[in-house]
């Protein structure tokens, strides 16, 4: 917590030798929770985007579980049980690209390009976003769950395996959180960030278990969505809220959510860093 | 305190800027001048740390920007036109953490919010959200966040663009108490009257080269002291500008697309009387007819030939023996 401030503006120059100013260890944890801090305000001031964005993971709850849902059969559980956990997963998912809107609105404001002229570390706006983006996710996930238990949801499997299956659900959300970074820097302003956050999403969401079984889609679908993180993020959920087989499930997202941020994050720091 | 060589940046085809000198004292104000897209901000990004050039070399107080951006920054302030703060903190809010990311402690830095905040006239403000403030006062906070870090060298992007007379004025008394403090200032501008009032020395940029430097008195003698300016209509534009011949001390500029014709003066008021008396015994009546200092866009024409909102060779015809263009 040294600094240039030690450097009087008045002191002419050839009188000071300017002393190179070495980032702390420390300055990528205290820089990003200022910067988390900050994005937190943000969302708590704008309570009617918290509000929008909860709505819609309202209404799928709503549509599958009585519209869709009696035309919907799933081995095994009541379809309620079967749909919440795969909600509680696409809702982390879509969580996460609100990390791209709100960095490329900081860019398209020029916040971003003050940060970049300030002595701070280059990962911390990253990692502050991302963090206030993983709480604002706490709170939607609870949200969700106290909405699926109004609709008849129903933990089976005891508490802990309940506080588990919401920890891996935001582990994977977070480490999306890196790859909406990626693409907000990436594409610079807001509505289109929001629509390139989508694209990946909506096939990975919808190709996936958490709505209904894959074994009623068409092989070919089938193999792609047996694989991707988010079906195996949702049967992990579901398992651990419900009973049954955890560990290939659980090995698997956690794998994905690694692989992802392993790619990701150094991805979207490099491209902050480089503008 | 500044010292530029050499620089160049392209962005693919674009050369942005091409072999930039510039050398700043200490506690000195140095105008950057030019239109848009003439390099100005590539210039200021790359001593704001946010670009590296590809040759040459820029430094702060001796200080490498590409070699060693982090003491850089903790030297900057960085303040310009799109005001950066975030809307939905209060202007206190900003500012600590603005401080706190110049690597302030928390409470030097809320101190050094409250001083910015005084200094700038936003303390009855401070604690709105800024979403409420008027760009004006953005403009204010903005500047203010480049404050708190107490920066030797403060890089001003276009200040006071848009922001409407009063205003401004504020912004130049900002500026003018920073500069007797002994901050050096680089003061981006398209506006020749902001130079006139604040730099001690310009230099004027052009698609990405320097073209000319010096006090603003010097840039503004390129172009003679003062200008009268008419407008007649579009039949008599050729007849005006032949018997006005012989007026003024520089070559007239005429513009055909709205029948301007400007003449540079060296003694405004003889010269004006005397083109009304010419115009009155040729039984001629302008549209409109004045004096005025010469701007940017006059020193720019006098410069390159060319309007500075101009893309193409010219829309200005000069007319009279001598060729318009003057030497660069």
């Amino acid at each position: 917590m040294t600094g240039v401030s030690a450097i009087p503006a008045s002191q002419p120059e050839g009188l000071t030798t300017i002393e190179p100013i070495r980032l702390p260890r420390s300055a990528i944890f205290v820089d990003a929770v200022v910067i988390a801090r900050r994005n937190l305000i943000g969302i708590a001031r704008t309570p009617q985007l918290l509000v929008f964005a909860t709505i819609q993971p309202i209404l799928f709850v709503l549509l599958f579980r009585y519209v869709f849902g009696g035309a919907i059969a799933v081995p095994g559980v009541s379809y309620v049980d079967y749909l919440i956990p795969g909600i509680i997963v696409q809702t982390v998912v879509f969580g996460a690209t609100s990390t791209a809107v709100g960095l490329s609105e900081d860019m398209s404001k020029g916040i971003i390009d003050r940060f970049r002229s300030l002595p701070m570390s280059r990962s911390a706006v990253l990692g502050g976003r991302t963090i206030a983006d993983l709480v604002r996710n706490v709170f939607v996930v609870l949200l969700m769950i106290a909405v699926g238990t109004a609709v008849g949801f129903r933990f089976h499997n005891g508490f802990l395996p309940a506080v588990a299956a919401v920890f891996v659900a935001l582990l994977l959300g977070y480490c999306l959180s890196w790859v909406f970074a990626f693409i907000g820097l990436t594409v610079a302003d807001p509505e289109s960030a929001q629509l390139a956050g989508f694209l990946p999403i909506f096939p990975l969401v919808f190709a996936s278990s958490v709505f209904t079984s894959i074994q009623s889609m068409p092989g070919w679908l089938q193999a792609f969505a047996k694989v991707q993180p988010i079906t195996r993020a949702a049967d992990t959920v579901r398992a651990l809220t419900q009973g049954g087989p955890v560990a290939a499930n659980l090995i698997w997202t956690l794998l994905w959510s690694i692989a992802i941020l392993a790619v990701f994050a150094p991805l979207a720091v490099r491209r902050y860093r480089h503008g | 305190m500044i010292d530029v060589e050499g620089v160049s940046k392209s962005f693919g085809e674009t050369k942005a800027l091409v072999g930039v000198d510039m050398s700043v004292p200490a506690g000195f104000v140095e105008g950057l001048l030019g239109p848009n897209g003439a390099g100005k901000t590539t210039l200021v990004r790359i001593l704001a740390t946010l670009l590296a050039p590809d040759a040459g070399r820029a430094r702060i107080s001796g200080v490498d920007v590409r070699t060693d951006p982090n003491t850089v920054r903790s030297l900057i302030g960085l303040a310009g036109q799109y005001a950066a703060v975030d809307e939905r903190l209060t202007g206190r809010e900003n500012l600590v953490m603005v401080g706190r990311l110049y690597r302030l402690g928390a409470k030097l830095a809320k101190v050094r919010a409250d001083e910015s905040l005084e200094r700038l006239g936003l303390v009855e403000a401070a604690d709105r959200p800024v979403k409420t403030y008027s760009g004006g006062m953005r403009r204010r906070l903005d500047l203010g966040a480049s404050l708190v870090g107490r920066p030797q060298v403060l890089i001003l992007d276009e200040p006071t663009t848009g922001l409407d007379p009063r205003t401004r004025l504020d912004m130049w008394s900002f500026i003018r108490d920073l500069v007797a403090e002994g901050t050096t200032v680089l003061l981006t501008t398209q506006y020749l009257e902001e130079v006139d009032q604040l730099a001690n020395h310009s230099i004027v940029i052009d698609r990405g080269v320097v073209i000319a430097s010096g006090t603003s008195d010097e840039l503004k003698a390129r172009v003679g002291t003062d200008l009268i300016e008419m407008e007649v209509s579009a039949a008599e534009l050729d007849r005006t500008t032949a018997a006005l011949r012989g007026i003024g001390c520089g070559t007239p500029i005429i513009k055909r697309a709205n029948s301007h014709i400007t003449i540079p003066t060296c003694v405004p008021v003889p010269d004006l009387m005397a083109a009304v008396r010419i115009l009155d015994n040729a039984g001629m009546v302008p549209v409109s007819l004045g004096l005025r200092q010469p701007s940017l866009d006059d020193v720019f024409l006098a410069l390159t030939g060319r309007s500075t909102d101009d893309d193409g060779p010219s829309t200005t015809t000069p007319t009279s023996p001598q060729p318009a263009r003057s030497p660069a």
